[in-house]
């Protein structure tokens, strides 16, 4: 079980998490003026790597907060925390 | 046998025990095993699968054939089970059957507890590396915890004829500091990510989060692969040495040694310290160690070197052995093939071992966490070298964690440098008597036959083989495996196929240790509201909606769920109906860009909605499909009071969250989930204005001056403030009552006495249910899944095209305007009486039942009506809107019955019962 | 008869034990406001609690409170939120009541990381929990969501029962 360090809170178990995907995917400014392919894109497209993501978690247990991290996907260390 | 002195059992404590069923006696401090040893008895159940007789092999817990079941409990190991008075065992053949035993191990009533701890430094192992580890981790105040699964401190130095008086005083030291909590008795036997590691003790599975972890887990004996080499009387060579000396047992009296390293030496001087007679020591190296080897002369004992065991003899027990070069006499062969640091853990925690030529064996690498391997896991096997070890490491751990200390005090250990290890990974016999795995009964007959089917790869011949697999998880066949595997390959070494994956759990876990006290009534949170003490009176029906408990219904006597449902539905169209909805989800949505959130998240406009007044939302998700719907509540021009379903309460909170936070941080709103401090009675039927009227006196509840969709905060007779909102899920007139939850019971009270002339009656969700599904209400979660839009539910007016709101493009997808999708209808059953079943799959009339058998839709709601005196349903069809009036079958037990497609609203389309 | 003798918490009638090494008992109806942005009274550092007059600040997050004052009190906070009923508190004390919480909280609740004039929001067992440490001694209280509060009296009452 991950230790998450909440940039609020401080180091809680990732039980009290819940994951939001791919950080930085922001909603569109005019979703109406984007094609099929574009809106595709934005709803369904998410990078997958091997190494270092910006990835959003919430601590919807504690503080509700939303944040972003860099976490490494082959050791799951959290190379950063960031409100 | 018993020896007559010695070792660390107390005497003065006999302690009796049976074992299947005859009456022994040990010494408290034994352990089943030993205590059997003192009594004469060696052999333990035969082999699982071949039957073939099998003996004690180790003193520890990486034994492969002493399994017994204890107490009930089974699958234990005899070498670990502390002997106390009155225990009960009997021995296994590899598997267990889970009983109730009279000491009630797995009684119902058996506590299993859990315990979260946090420490600066864990220390595994209580061995000398881990003793010194600990204490110098813990000299400067940092919080150490060390765990160790015997049940006093000291590991291998347990083991010596005298052991150190260090241990003792280390173990005091370690009790005497506030900050170090010493767990006996305890495996640690999962590493997780961030230093969290699993420790099980027998009632008390432990959570332990470490800032440093010291692992000094020990090292493992292997064996040495001969021809019948899984005979009784052949021991791991250091285990006899421990049952000589720590339990003051005698396991045989003559006595052979073979070995391919050093330490078996201790073993044979022992032996013969204690009256046994060590025929030879056959040492499997050209050039034995000349000090040891002088001292063995010295005592008499023959030393050959390059020698090997081809086979052993003897039908229920060894009896001789056959050597490179003749035949020796025994009753008891010590063998010591070398040893195996325990890298589980370390391995766990995502470390990589490398293997080590000059030692033989798989050795720590590279770390991936925060830890430090010392001592005999490490492959460091000189006494002095394990204790400056582990000392090193807690001192550096306390110095990271904040807490540097003074260096502890060791004993002074003579440093020797040992001769390296010879290993031999199989003697020249018949492959099939020879055993790689004794709990598999595998031998390298098998390892051969699936490299001979071309397998190459440890993983494969481990899953063909089934070596390692069993509840010993290989502890002593592992690596052995590999060298047969590499020999049989003509590989160099076991280095060139690396290891199998080491996987928590190191050892065995009982299930109930792991559910600790989440059993019976506390294994999931139950949720009740403020009403929930009269519903009970009531003698309602619940039902679990996710953690809530509802009621469904409330049967009068007599009655069955079809009965009373049609009761209190015609109670709620005809005179009034009362239900406790107070598990709702509430959010109040509290700023000044509040009305502007709430446009952009639900498909309609709330940012226009008047003070005082109320609207039906939905959300969707940003691809568009349905999400979570309710009404909400404009309380100020700042403060809406948005509700949700039950279900979704918390789902909606994260989900505002997300997009005020992350998306639109520059909007001035804010959340606070309100969810229990409101109770919610709704009342409902064409009496309920009238029982409104005498709760609220005060409140003028004419159709005129309390229009429907609006609510007013007043004060009921009784004193209780409240908030009213004219609300109606069942298209009749009805009100929805809402106090602090606190008032919740004396204002259900109330409402029912207000009512009580009008024969007011409640009702649970199954009523609900079927008074919105007449209407055509669909519930979100069960008329949708999550692939339904508001177009596909037949709510297009719902869905603003002025305002932009979450998933507002995915509805002009391609996909989401095909005219095929799934729409909500109704079903009327050609047979009135027949109820076809939720979840029902439907097709059309004169479809081939050859499968795959198209289908058009399912069933998502399906009841009996008082009101229509007939079954009806709701059902998602493809293209469904362009199919009313056509018949769709439906399979109902084995045949087949047809319904009519429908518009989903059954009763009252005008809308003309909500005013009364 | 006054209208709060018709009030009824969440515990009431709910058998709570108490014994030599742990005390529990509900705390019922204390006042509770939600604030959220700009306040109007002494903040208390993140994880905090600051004094209020006989009022206490809770920290719950950034920019986020609870202002939790007594049974009765009354004050409006711009942007304040009522949730007093929709918690009640369990008070945990006496010498056993950090083992009781050990048993099912994820904190490290050790006097080094944790103590009077503490609080978080965190989970107890499988509920969520305000938990807020009022006094070394140690003592404890657990606010808890009222649908919630049966559960955890039971998880509570099962967890004490070897310091009883």
């Amino acid at each position: 079980m991950l230790l998450i360090r909440c940039p609020w809170c401080g180091e809680r178990e990732e039980t009290e998490f819940h994951y939001g995907g791919q950080a930085h995917v922001a909603y569109p400014p005019d979703p109406e003026a984007m094609t099929d392919a574009e809106w595709a894109e934005y709803l369904f497209f998410r990078d997958n790597p091997k190494g270092v993501f910006a990835e959003r978690w919430v601590h919807s247990a504690g503080c509700r907060r939303w944040f972003n991290t860099l976490r490494d996907t082959v050791t799951s260390e959290f190379v950063e925390e960031a409100r | 046998m018993r020896l007559p002195s010695g070792g660390r059992v107390d005497r003065s404590a006999p302690v009796r025990f049976t074992l299947d069923d005859v009456e022994y006696t040990g010494f408290a401090g034994d352990t089943l095993a030993s205590a059997m040893i003192a009594n004469g008895v060696l052999t333990v159940a035969p082999s699982l699968y071949l039957r073939r007789p099998r003996g004690i092999v180790t003193a520890g817990i990486e034994e492969p054939n002493a399994l017994v079941q204890v107490d009930g409990e089974p699958s234990l190991t005899a070498t670990t089970v502390e002997l106390v008075d009155g225990l009960s065992a009997s021995t296994l053949s590899g598997i267990g059957r889970l009983e109730p035993g009279p000491a009630a191990v797995h009684d119902e009533k058996a506590v299993h507890d859990k315990k979260y701890a946090h420490t600066d430094v864990l220390v595994v192992g209580g061995g000398p590396a881990g003793l010194a580890a600990a204490l110098a981790a813990s000299s400067g105040g940092a919080r150490v915890m060390l765990v160790d699964d015997q049940p006093e401190l000291g590991g291998s130095l347990l083991s010596d004829a005298s052991p150190s008086p260090w241990v003792a005083s280390a173990a005091a030291e370690l009790a005497a500091r506030p900050e170090v909590r010493v767990l006996s008795r305890a495996t640690a036997f999962g590493y997780y990510d961030s230093n969290y590691v699993l420790v099980a003790q027998k009632r008390r599975l432990w959570h332990v989060r470490a800032r440093r972890v010291v692992l000094a887990t020990g090292a493992h004996e292997r064996p040495i692969v001969f021809g019948d080499n899984d005979l009784p009387g052949i021991m791991s060579a250091s285990a006899v040495r421990t049952y000589v000396n720590r339990y003051a047992v005698l396991p045989g009296r003559e006595v052979v040694v073979l070995t391919a390293d050093d330490s078996a030496y201790a073993t044979a001087f022992d032996l013969t310290a204690a009256g046994a007679n060590v025929v030879a020591i056959l040492d499997t190296r050209t050039e034995p160690p000349a000090d040891l080897a002088a001292r063995a002369m010295s005592l008499g004992i023959t030393v050959s070197p390059d020698q090997v065991v081809r086979r052993a003899s003897g039908s229920s027990r060894i009896t001789g052995v056959s050597t490179r070069d003749g035949w020796l006499d025994c009753d008891l062969l010590a063998v010591s093939g070398g040893w195996n640091p325990v890298v589980h853990l370390f391995s766990q925690s995502r470390g990589t071992v490398r293997w080590d030529d000059g030692l033989a064996a798989f050795v720590p690498d590279v770390a991936a966490q925060a830890n430090r391997v010392v001592g005999a896991a490490n492959g460091v096997y000189d006494l002095a070298d394990c204790l400056a070890e582990g000392a090193a490491a807690g001192g550096e751990a306390a110095e990271l964690v904040g807490y540097p200390g003074a260096a502890p005090e060791l004993p002074s250990v003579a440093r020797r440098n040992a001769t390296p290890p010879g290993p031999l990974w199989q003697a020249p016999d018949d492959p099939s008597r020879c055993f790689v795995d004794l709990q598999r009964d595998a031998t390298v007959a098998d390892v051969l036959r699936a490299t001979g089917a071309g397998m190459r790869s440890p993983e494969h011949v481990k899953r063909y083989t089934t070596i390692g697999t069993g509840a010993d998880q290989g502890r002593t066949s592992n690596v052995v495996a590999l060298g047969v595997i590499a020999s049989a390959l003509g590989l160099d070494s076991p280095g060139e196929l690396g290891t199998t994956t080491f996987r928590a759990p190191y050892a065995p876990v009982s299930f109930a240790l792991m559910a600790g006290r989440n059993r019976g009534a506390l294994h999931d949170p139950v949720r009740t509201t403020a009403i929930h003490p009269w519903h009970v009176e009531a003698g309602a029906v619940f039902e679990d909606v996710g953690h809530w408990k509802r009621p469904r219904y409330y049967p009068h006597a007599g009655e069955d769920m079809d009965a009373a449902v049609l009761r209190e539905c015609h109670a709620a169209r005809t005179g009034v109906g009362v239900q406790d909805a107070s598990t709702l989800g509430k959010i109040e949505v509290v700023g000044a860009d509040a009305g502007e959130f709430l446009n952009r998240m639900y498909t309609n406009a709330f940012k226009k909605l008047a003070v005082g007044s109320a609207r039906y939302g939905m959300m969707c998700r940003a691809d568009g499909m349905v999400f979570d719907d309710g009404v909400t509540m404009r309380l100020a021009e700042d403060r809406f009071y948005v509700t949700t379903t039950t279900g979704g309460a918390a789902r909606v909170l994260d989900w505002f969250e997300e997009w005020a936070q992350t998306e639109w941080p520059s909007l001035d709103v804010k959340f606070t989930s309100v969810t229990e401090q409101w109770c919610t009675v709704a009342v409902v039927g064409p009496k309920s204005r009238a029982v409104i009227g005498r709760l609220a006196p005060s409140l003028d509840v004419s159709a005129e001056a309390f229009g429907f969709m609006t609510f007013r905060d007043t004060v009921l007779h009784n004193g209780i403030p409240a908030r009213i909102a004219r609300i109606s899920f069942s298209g009749e007139l009805a009100y929805e009552v809402n106090v602090a939850s606190w008032y919740g019971l004396a204002v259900w009270r109330a409402v029912l006495e207000a009512g009580a002339d009008f024969d007011i009656t409640p009702y649970g969700t199954e009523t609900m249910h079927v008074l919105r599904a007449e209407k055509g209400f669909p519930i979100v979660g069960q008329d949708t899944d999550g692939t339904v839009t508001p177009h596909d539910l037949g709510m297009s007016w719902i869905v603003s095209k002025q305002k932009d709101f979450v998933g507002k493009r995915s509805l002009r997808r391609p996909d989401a305007v095909r005219p095929d999708r799934k729409h909500l209808v109704g079903l009327l059953p050609v047979e009135p009486d027949v109820v076809l079943p939720e979840g029902s799959q439907l097709i059309a009339p004169g479809t081939p039942l050859t499968p795959p058998v198209p289908m058009l839709g399912h069933v998502t709601s399906s009841y009996r009506s008082a009101v229509l005196e007939r079954s009806f349903a709701l059902a998602l069809v493809k293209g469904g809107r362009d199919r009313i009036g056509e018949t769709v079958l439906a399979p109902l037990g084995d045949r087949l019955v047809e319904a009519t497609v429908t518009e989903p609203v059954f009763y009252d389309k005008e809308g003309a019962r909500r005013d009364g | 008869m006054t209208v709060e003798s018709l009030r009824r918490s969440p515990l009431a009638d709910h058998p709570l034990v108490s014994g030599s090494g742990v005390r529990l008992v509900e705390i019922p109806f204390l006042t509770a406001v939600n604030v959220q942005g700009a306040p109007g009274f002494p903040t208390p550092p993140a994880s905090g609690v600051a004094a209020w007059g006989e009022r206490s600040v809770l920290w719950l997050g950034p920019e986020e409170w609870l202002v939790v004052g007594p049974d009765g009190d009354t004050f409006d906070l711009p942007g304040g939120v009522d949730v007093s009923a929709n918690r009640t508190t369990i008070e945990l004390s006496g010498p056993n009541a950090r083992d009781v919480l050990e048993k099912g909280c994820t904190l490290d609740l050790h006097p080094r990381a944790f103590g009077a004039g503490r609080c978080a929001q965190t989970t107890l067992a499988r509920s969520q929990v305000l938990l807020w440490q009022t006094s070394n001694a140690p003592v404890y209280r657990l606010m808890v969501r009222g649908s919630f509060a049966h559960y955890l009296a039971d998880w509570l009452t099962d967890a004490a029962q070897e310091y009883l």
